[in-house]
């Protein structure tokens, strides 16, 4: 099992009901986000681009967050989701500075906190809190392994991207482009 | 929302000068009987019809029943005159119908959208929304006529960015291309159209050349996105838009935008505009309500003529005495709805505001009209109060419960309540036969053979529609409900009236030297200004900024996220700073914020101070003679980076 999330550019109009619906489901205090949308325009009026983008942790399989962490908080659980465990977590932020995407934030409990593809959701079948919300249905999720699911189906289909791939961290959040 | 602390939590009684928010905490009898009796002294001593309702939204119901039992048929939401008004009358003079809310545009099934200044995914209407992003998913054409790159403008295969203000221009020469290329639907415009040889006629002049001069548009461009239109008719949809109050020959406009829709022959097909279907519920038995001997028509006799709904605007000018010595309006009701933020010209709604006998604001949160306002009472939010079963059109009829989600908070009261005790104390229960709102609802759905607690389970209720006529069938002969029977290229309705009975373009004034025009629209996480203290919301954004094309801040020395004031032809100065955003995204000729910030009221803890409201700036209001619309996009502003008493021009 591999799950991975896809991101549809095109659709995305940066409305960020999915940063509020996770900020919801998961109790993101206040000031902080485990998602949040990026506009990013090129050229010269009258000839513009626009990209929208609902970015999170990209679930790197090749984590350095999981490779950094000195007491083993940050961890692969099912499915190669990243994941913090915050009893353990000493909040030392290493993994904060780790990190390519600046996917993670100190909780002001003390720990690091950041996406979980909202495994609670997904390991009840259900989808996560953004995937469902989005009013665009701009978000695919699911398990790469299986050739079904809403994510393979979408990038058999579509030309796609990572960022910052020259980390070499093999993101698993794709961008439709 | 729910545990905000700044919510309106007990009702309250004014005990200082009206606007110096100096209030007494009271309880619902006393201040309920407050309300009651000056009511009832207005009444004696003008006639009910002097009281005024503003509303807006899903709790409208309980209040214009309750004032058209009162007997006064002065009911306006300003999502008419402020908003949608003009082109409900433009497609009612075409088609001889509106085109609903939400809109019956087929955007989900259309080869071509063509959007006017519509900012469809920052205007989060989410059926939309929903359906421009399946459009997308199956390769629709979109084209964006917009001043601004707007968030649609990044979606569009063709982007015309307009000089602002001269839409109706590129309109025509649009009619004038499909026209005279015979790209247009013969068939059907000879089966269903009237007025065709005239309105060739028109527009025989009207080339993309002569549109360039006016709009800024290359000729090339304007065949290219003709073409596009006429290869994807009938499935083509010309967005009728729905905040279109901008120049005051708005109505004329939207009618430009009827006409090259019946053109491309998209209205009533797939693709195009679709025929809605609606479900209907029994309403209980309650006495008649009184005719009353004035509407707001008595207040400007002749104005307006084509309005169909109230304008806001009538009704705050009606409430200055100098305008009408005769017949005055004297009390408010504001319910749902920030009158201070929605209506231009602040100080002439003040101005209004000072001669009331009684302001009633009935909301959720603290705004700047609950400030105003003699008696405030406390609603509960959404999630804590039944609605009126929802029954809008759509593709299918359905019925759509709202129910509350936990229990109200604090000593609020939902609309419902409200209402029925006011109605008590005024002696009109019998208007309000059901206790609560709930008991209603379930007595429409018991009626249908269903019931409240099925729709608790199930939320929505869709059925089929009773014949399938969403499209026109090939050949149908269909009598569209104008005065001809056939749809109207050359309006015999507005020619009644003396009002062009096709549109003509007509120069609007331009800025002065130094001066930009100001445009203004939605941020896609907030509602309005509504939600601009939504704790959530403003943790997403709680500012808005001034968008300033690179070539204009150079020119001034501006720097981004710099505070600067924004002062209007008028002299009109923002009461906060405003940061710089400079971008690409704006013509030169104008700048851009988003409604709903600048908040002067300090009980909006998180947004107070925050931004520059448009509404302040919007001094000059070019009304729409046909019906009453306030065009607000009249009004330029230049940039002061002093302190605002101060006044200094860079």
């Amino acid at each position: 099992m591999r799950y991975a999330m896809a991101v549809d550019t095109r659709k995305c109009v940066g409305c960020s009901d999915c940063v509020v619906a996770c900020q919801t489901e998961n109790n993101v205090p206040h000031g902080f986000c485990r998602d949040w949308v990026v506009e990013v325009m090129d050229g010269t009026y009258p000839q513009l681009e626009i990209e929208l983008r609902s970015e999170r942790c990209n679930h790197c399989a090749n984590s350095p967050c999981v490779r950094c962490c000195p007491t083993g908080a940050s961890h692969f659980a099912e499915g190669g989701i990243v994941l913090v465990k915050k009893t353990e977590c000493i909040g030392c932020g290493a993994c904060i500075a780790s990190c390519p995407y600046d996917a993670r934030y100190p909780h002001p409990e003390g720990y690091v906190d950041k996406c979980t593809f909202c495994y609670h959701r997904i390991k009840n079948g259900m989808k996560p809190a953004c995937v469902e919300v989005c009013p665009t249905k701009c978000l695919y999720f699911g398990d790469l392994n299986d050739a079904n699911s809403d994510v393979s189906v979408v990038l058999k289909k579509r030309k796609y991207k990572t960022l910052i791939p020259e980390a070499g961290t093999d993101p698993q959040l794709y961008f439709l482009i | 929302m729910y545990y905000d602390e700044d919510r309106l939590k007990i009702p309250l009684i004014r005990a200082e000068e009206r606007g110096m928010q100096v209030f007494r905490e009271a309880s619902w009898d006393e201040a309920l009987d407050y309300v009651a009796a000056k009511m009832k002294e207005i009444s004696t001593k003008y006639g009910p019809e002097s009281m005024a309702l503003f509303t807006h939204g899903s709790g409208s119901s309980n209040f214009t029943n309750l004032f058209n039992a009162f007997g006064s048929p002065n009911i306006a939401e300003p999502s008419y005159a402020q908003c949608r008004g003009p082109r409900d009358e433009a497609f009612f003079a075409t088609f001889g119908e509106e085109v609903y809310s939400p809109e019956i545009t087929d955007i989900r099934d259309t080869r071509c959208l063509v959007l006017i200044g519509s900012h469809i995914g920052e205007n989060m209407h989410n059926g939309q929304i929903q359906e421009m992003s399946d459009a997308i998913d199956k390769g629709a054409t979109i084209i964006t006529v917009d001043p601004r790159f707007s968030t649609a403008a990044g979606k569009s295969k063709y982007w015309l960015p307009i000089k602002p203000a001269t839409d109706i221009a590129l309109l025509l020469s649009w009619i004038h291309e499909i026209i005279y290329n015979d790209y247009y639907d013969k068939k059907y415009v000879v089966k269903y159209c009237s007025g065709f040889e005239q309105l060739k006629e028109h527009v025989k002049d009207f080339t993309p050349e002569w549109a360039y001069g006016i709009t800024t548009i290359k000729p090339d461009l304007i065949s290219k996105t003709a073409e596009e239109m006429a290869n994807a008719s009938p499935a083509v949809i010309v967005h009728p838009g729905r905040h279109v109050t901008w120049y005051g020959d708005d109505t004329q406009r939207i009618r430009a935008v009827a006409i090259l829709n019946a053109l491309l022959g998209s209205w009533g097909r797939r693709g195009g505009f679709y025929r809605p279907a609606r479900y209907t519920l029994e309403q209980p038995q309650k006495p008649a309500y009184k005719e009353p001997s004035r509407t707001w028509q008595d207040l400007f006799p002749g104005k307006y003529p084509v309005a169909s709904s109230v304008p806001t605007n009538a009704l705050v000018d009606g409430s200055i005495p100098e305008n009408n010595p005769a017949y005055q309006i004297k009390g408010w009701f504001v319910n749902a709805t920030n009158l201070l933020s929605t209506v231009p010209d602040t100080s002439n709604t003040l101005k209004a505001i000072q001669n009331l006998d009684l302001v009633v604001a009935i909301d959720t949160m603290p705004m700047e009209i609950t400030g105003w306002a003699d008696v405030v009472l406390p609603e509960c939010t959404y999630l804590e109060r039944y609605d009126v079963l929802r029954t809008t059109p759509h593709r299918k009829p359905a019925i759509a419960l709202r129910m509350p989600a936990a229990e109200p908070l604090n000593n609020t009261k939902p609309g419902y309540w409200i209402a029925r005790e006011l109605s008590k104390k005024l002696g009109l229960e019998s208007y309000f036969p059901f206790e609560k709102q709930e008991d209603l609802i379930d007595w429409q759905l018991k009626k249908i053979g269903s019931s409240l607690d099925e729709m608790k389970a199930v939320g929505v209720k869709n059925f089929e529609r009773d014949i399938d006529d969403i499209y026109f069938a090939d050949n149908e002969d269909v009598e569209f409900p104008t005065d001809s029977g056939t749809i109207e290229l050359y309006s015999t309705y507005f020619e009644q009236y003396g009002f062009d009975p096709m549109p003509k373009y007509v120069p609007h004034e331009e800025p002065a030297e130094g001066y930009y025009r100001l445009i203004y629209g939605r941020a896609p996480m907030h509602t309005f200004g509504r939600t601009s203290n939504n704790p959530n919301l403003t943790d997403l954004l709680d500012e808005n900024k001034v968008w300033i094309n690179p070539k204009v801040a150079k020119e001034w020395g501006l720097q981004n996220d710099q505070e600067i004031w924004l002062k209007n032809q008028d002299g009109a100065v923002t009461d906060f700073p405003v940061k710089v955003r400079i971008t690409e995204r704006i013509r030169w000729d104008s700048v851009y914020i988003f409604h709903g910030f600048g908040h002067t009221q300090k009980q909006m803890t998180r947004c107070y101070g925050k931004g520059a409201s448009d509404t302040k700036l919007i001094t000059k209001v070019h009304i729409d003679p046909i019906m009453g619309g306030t065009g607000m996009r009249g009004n330029f502003v230049t940039f002061l980076t002093e302190k605002a008493d101060q006044e200094v021009a860079l």
